[in-house]
């Protein structure tokens, strides 16, 4: 956050923004990049430091624990663990970014779904002396399931190896046979040293043989602009805003935040599930009609007829419509300690709709580490990824995940605990 | 048309979907309202979430009976302005009732009070979600906290039971007597909001700017000298010019010397501060290491 307020280089009002994980196995280094990303953009206060200086102190360690910034609660700090995602934010005077910091145990997979969910880059940290893991695997796995558009290999540690470069190849060409077995559209590799800042923001002198970028430039820089979907319109109805006072008498607006495409007064439009069509008339917000309103605004549409519209429904154009139907196949991600029960009811919670489902079948479970399925598993449990085909009780209006990451995701919750228990990425 | 949104509209557009889902998804919501920037923040974006029509919620303030006078103005005048309703239930009402005890000493303060102040609050209303303008950037805890925050029947928070929290799904289903806290401004920075103020010209009460106040210093921070302040023996109060970074009770805000009389000069002196907000002016949070955790989990804000 300080870097940018440096007097030489001061933010620009309006910056950009982007949201990005981290996944690595324990003690790959993962709480010591964020500590330096953030120490480096001076995002870090001087009160804030001195604590972590303290605490250091108190467990007798010989360098400043970075790591320790990051470790946010009690139980944590007692374990010496990281357990949940926490948010961090820094921003340089290119860029605001937002990383979700997820834990590396095998047990908290359902924390690197979580902050991976709504990421744009995902960073892998890779240990250089011990290879690509199992843990690796499954984070690499995660992110491409999730699709991130881009995905980081920050292979750390490089000190303890020497620097070398044979190291790095090595491991890059151990990594490149699985990547290309999973759909990712963009991978970076860069050998950094965590504890003492190669290659994080400064390009490592000790690494001349590197020719990238350091990593701080390349989140800077990465293009995302052409990551939204501006093509397929999806605007899930959310509220129904509803005046009827005297200044206000007929206004009926639909209140809700664009997930794709661009929408404009005039536009023909189609209300799903009911396939009634209209017209926009205005898209309007608190501070007056805007001429279009792109992903991911939130805004009021108006309609040029007096439609059935409720919470749930999707606007869509009358020639582009997301599927609408009550078989639902996915690929979730089970995040309870409960197991799946195949045959069981559970809530579901698409877009702006709550609906309820059976989970009719479960197709099949991945193993992360081979990618092989294995068809004959009963159950998922904790952690556990699996497809399998839903029947919902209403109509769900929905797009492969792929195409949409926002109507292509649903959530199951346990009517019984209202634990949200699973996510799932729609197939199709 | 521009096809970049900034940082600025990408976090109001999140920020109004959460308020919109929260009045769709809850039956009883509230806006908790302390008259402070982020609240002040937050109600502008419920506007944004919700006119032309009336604030599907009405607002409550926790009145500590410590307040700064130029809060509790402004708090009035805003309400007044916007025409909404505003609940306001006291810690005075608290300690007379005998539902919590008063601190004794110098260093006695009310902050803790209003805990149950306001539980007593949610559970006489039965509000069912409860809109708060805490950021995660504020403190350690809070960074692990999620926008749907699910508070048990005794309004615990426990950060080990978190809902995952997908897309922008978020899952407020509760059972009676549970309720949930809910922060829009999560994602937002104490810049953020200052930059947003600025551009949106929101209104603030006047102790957000440089003004001449009697002070003591103590802890390192600078108090303002009031009736519920107890001096001790070498505290002498000053004349300074100051402005607070946050708002809370009298007893517990430090100052910061300042001259910044515009928003443009209080962003200008941010940018170059090297101490976080709550670190610099918040007594209460300096007990130890977890102090707000601890306070969380007992149904804080
Ligand atoms: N030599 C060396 N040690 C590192 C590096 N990065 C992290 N470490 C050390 O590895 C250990 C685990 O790091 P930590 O950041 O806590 O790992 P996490 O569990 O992934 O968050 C600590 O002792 C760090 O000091 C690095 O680049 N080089």
């Amino acid at each position: 956050m300080l870097a940018a307020m440096d007097p030489q280089t001061p933010q620009p009002v309006e910056s950009d923004l982007l949201r990005l994980s981290t996944a690595g196995s324990v003690d790959d280094g993962k709480s010591t990049l964020i500590g330096r990303l953030l120490y480096e953009t001076k995002s870090i206060f001087e009160d804030q430091l001195e604590a972590v200086e303290r605490a250091s102190r108190e467990k007798n360690t010989e360098y400043v624990n970075l790591a320790l910034l990051t470790d946010g609660l009690r139980a944590e700090r007692e374990q010496g663990i990281t357990i949940d995602v926490a948010y961090r934010y820094f921003s340089t005077p290119r860029r605001k970014f937002i990383l979700a910091d997820t834990p590396g145990h095998v047990q908290y997979t359902r924390n690197m779904v979580t902050g991976t969910s709504t990421a744009d880059l995902t960073i892998v940290l890779v240990d250089a002396r011990k290879g690509l893991t199992e843990q690796s695997r499954r984070h690499t796995f995660i992110a491409s399931l999730l699709r991130v558009p881009h995905l980081v290999i920050c292979i750390n540690k490089m000190d303890l190896v020497d620097y070398a470069e044979r190291v790095y190849e090595d491991l890059r060409a151990e990594f490149l046979p699985f990547l290309s077995r999973l759909d990712l559209r963009d991978v970076t590799f860069i050998p950094v040293s965590a504890l003492h800042g190669d290659n994080v923001v400064q390009r490592s002198t000790n690494m001349p043989w590197f020719d990238g970028p350091p990593l701080l430039h390349h989140l800077e820089n990465v293009f995302i602009a052409s990551d939204r979907n501006l093509i397929d319109v999806r605007f899930p109805v959310q509220w129904i805003v509803r005046p009827m006072t005297n200044a206000h008498h007929d206004y009926r607006g639909y209140a809700g935040q664009v997930a794709s495409g661009v929408l404009k007064a005039g536009d023909e439009v189609m209300v799903l599930p009911s396939g009634l069509t209209s017209h926009i008339a205005s898209v309007d917000t608190y501070d007056g009609a805007v001429p279009e309103a792109i992903p991911p605004m939130s805004v009021t549409l108006r309609l040029t007829d007096d439609l059935d519209v409720s919470r749930g429904d999707i606007v869509c154009r009358p020639n582009n419509q997301p599927v609408v139907s009550q078989d639902v196949d996915a690929t979730i991600c089970w995040m309870s300690t409960k197991p799946l029960r195949t045959g069981g009811m559970y809530s579901v919670k698409h877009t702006t709709r709550s609906a309820r489902a059976v989970v009719k079948e479960l197709r099949y479970r991945v193993n992360i580490n081979t990618l092989h399925r294995d068809e004959s598993a009963t159950t998922l449990e904790l952690n556990d990824i699996g497809r399998v085909s839903l029947r919902t009780t209403t109509p769900l209006c929905f797009d492969p995940y792929r195409r949409n990451r926002t109507t292509g995701g649903l959530i199951l919750i346990d009517e019984a605990t209202n634990e949200t228990v699973a996510a799932g990425i729609i197939l199709g | 048309m521009r096809y970049n949104l900034s940082h600025l509209d990408m976090l109001e557009a999140e920020s109004i979907y959460i308020l919109r889902e929260t009045a769709a998804v809850f039956e009883r919501p509230v806006l908790l309202f302390s008259g402070g920037k982020d609240s002040a923040v937050l109600l502008r974006l419920a506007e944004k979430a919700f006119r032309p029509a009336r604030l599907p919620f009405p607002l409550m303030h926790v009145d500590t009976g410590h307040n700064f006078p130029e809060v509790l103005e402004y708090r009035d005048r805003t309400v007044e302005r916007l025409g909404e309703r505003l609940i306001v239930r006291s810690v005075q009402d608290s300690i007379d009732q005998g539902r919590v005890v008063e601190q004794t000493g110098p260093r006695a303060s009310r902050n803790r009070l209003q805990t149950t102040t306001l539980l007593d609050a949610i559970a006489e209303f039965r509000f069912d979600a409860a809109l708060g303008g805490a950021r995660r950037d504020e403190e350690k805890a809070r960074a692990k906290e999620r926008v749907f925050s699910f508070r048990d029947e005794f309004g615990q928070w426990d950060p080990k039971m978190q809902r995952p929290e997908l897309w922008g799904l978020l899952n407020g289903r509760i059972h009676q007597g549970e309720h949930v806290r809910v922060f829009p401004l999560s994602n937002w920075t104490e810049l953020d909001v200052w930059q947003y103020i600025d551009r949106e010209g929101i209104d603030l009460p006047s102790i957000y700017f440089a003004h001449s106040r009697s002070v003591i210093s103590r802890d390192g921070m600078l108090l303002a000298v009031s009736p519920y302040i107890r001096l001790t023996e070498p505290e002498v109060p000053v004349e300074v010019e100051v402005r607070f970074r946050t708002v809370g009770d009298m007893t517990c805000t430090g100052s910061v010397r300042s001259s910044a009389r515009s928003i443009g000069e209080v962003m200008r002196e941010i940018a170059a501060t090297r101490i976080s907000e709550r670190g610099e002016t918040r007594a209460d949070d300096r007990f130890s290491e977890a102090a707000m955790e601890d306070r969380k989990r007992e149904g804080y804000f």
